[in-house]
């Protein structure tokens, strides 16, 4: 990432760029003003994307008691849904496998030669 | 109403003070990013887009990037975004063949160099040879002269140290000055 010959006794010390090209990449360079619409537009987009958040935050926080938030706040009631994601990922890793391996055999000629056999039987 | 919005947002002045500064962010630097896309792409419809995407993607994130920032200003890590998703756009562009009717969608045209340079001949020479620059350089004068940033900044743009940013810009400068001197 870096560019060699970066130490201060390196060439770019005794050979400086002229100002003139520096004048001309700020003449050619000037920053460019947005379209007005790209201001409200964003502000848009923005202001959709929060109020979906609040909303789904507000929906799911709205179903649940002040005993089940309790018990949320409870890290002893952690262990068991961190087991289920740990059985669901193992599970969906196992799947996942079977799939390979069912696409493994089902792909050019053992497809062909498959869907040969399928038909002779 | 207000009682819901409450009870369902516990951090709910939290949140409103971090909406307050990144519509602040927003504000200050909307024009840094646009000028950024437009230089990088070349025409304002698409422009437009990758704005609104940079600034999308930055207010996923603010929270974690103000808390890892150490107060150090967001705008670096703001053209960052930008810049990466410059660097998408032109890697799906390349990968997509494009049909008759993109060829003749006259927004498509790269970098808008006549209406940035109004018919200068002097400085529309100079963004051809722009244009022409490995990435990496012509971004670091991007940053530079149409945002302003300096050394330190532009090196946390694009992920170097400030030495090597420096001589990046200084070799890129001097690039320019060369191969202008060549066309003469």
């Amino acid at each position: 990432m870096s560019e060699p010959g970066t130490g201060p006794s390196g060439p770019e010390r005794r050979d400086p760029p002229s100002p003139e090209i520096e004048r001309m990449l700020r003449t050619a360079l000037r920053p460019i003003e947005p379209p007005d619409s790209l201001s409200g537009r964003v502000e848009e987009t923005l202001s959709a994307v929060t109020e979906a958040a609040a909303e789904e935050l507000s929906a799911w926080a709205e179903e649940l008691s002040e005993s089940e938030l309790a018990a949320l706040r409870d890290p002893r009631n952690w262990v068991r849904p961190v087991a289920a994601a740990a059985v669901g990922g193992i599970a969906g890793g196992a799947l996942v496998l079977v799939e390979m391996r069912r696409r493994k055999r089902s792909t050019g000629f053992a497809a062909l030669a498959d869907s040969v056999r399928s038909r002779t039987e | 109403m207000a009682e819901r919005a409450q009870t369902s947002i516990p951090t709910g002045a939290a949140k409103a003070e971090m909406d307050a500064a990144f519509e602040q962010l927003y504000r200050d630097r909307l024009r840094d990013v646009y000028s950024y896309s437009y230089y990088r792409v070349g025409n304002h419809h698409d422009a437009e887009d990758l704005t609104e995407q940079a600034f999308l993607q930055a207010y996923r994130h603010f929270e974690r990037a103000r808390r890892e920032s150490d107060g150090r200003p967001l705008r670096p890590w703001l053209i960052r975004i930008a810049h990466n998703l410059a660097s998408n756009y032109h890697r799906d562009k390349a990968r997509k063949p494009q049909s008759p009717l993109d060829n003749s969608d006259p927004i498509a045209a790269p970098h808008g160099t006549e209406r940035i340079v109004e018919g200068r001949e002097e400085l529309k020479h100079l963004m051809a040879n722009l244009e022409n620059l490995p990435d990496d350089r012509r971004d670091a004068l991007i940053m530079r002269f149409a945002l302003g940033m300096d050394n330190r900044e532009i090196a946390r743009a694009l992920g170097r140290t400030d030495g090597a940013t420096k001589v990046l810009i200084h070799r890129a400068i001097k690039q320019l000055e060369q191969e202008m001197a060549a066309d003469e």
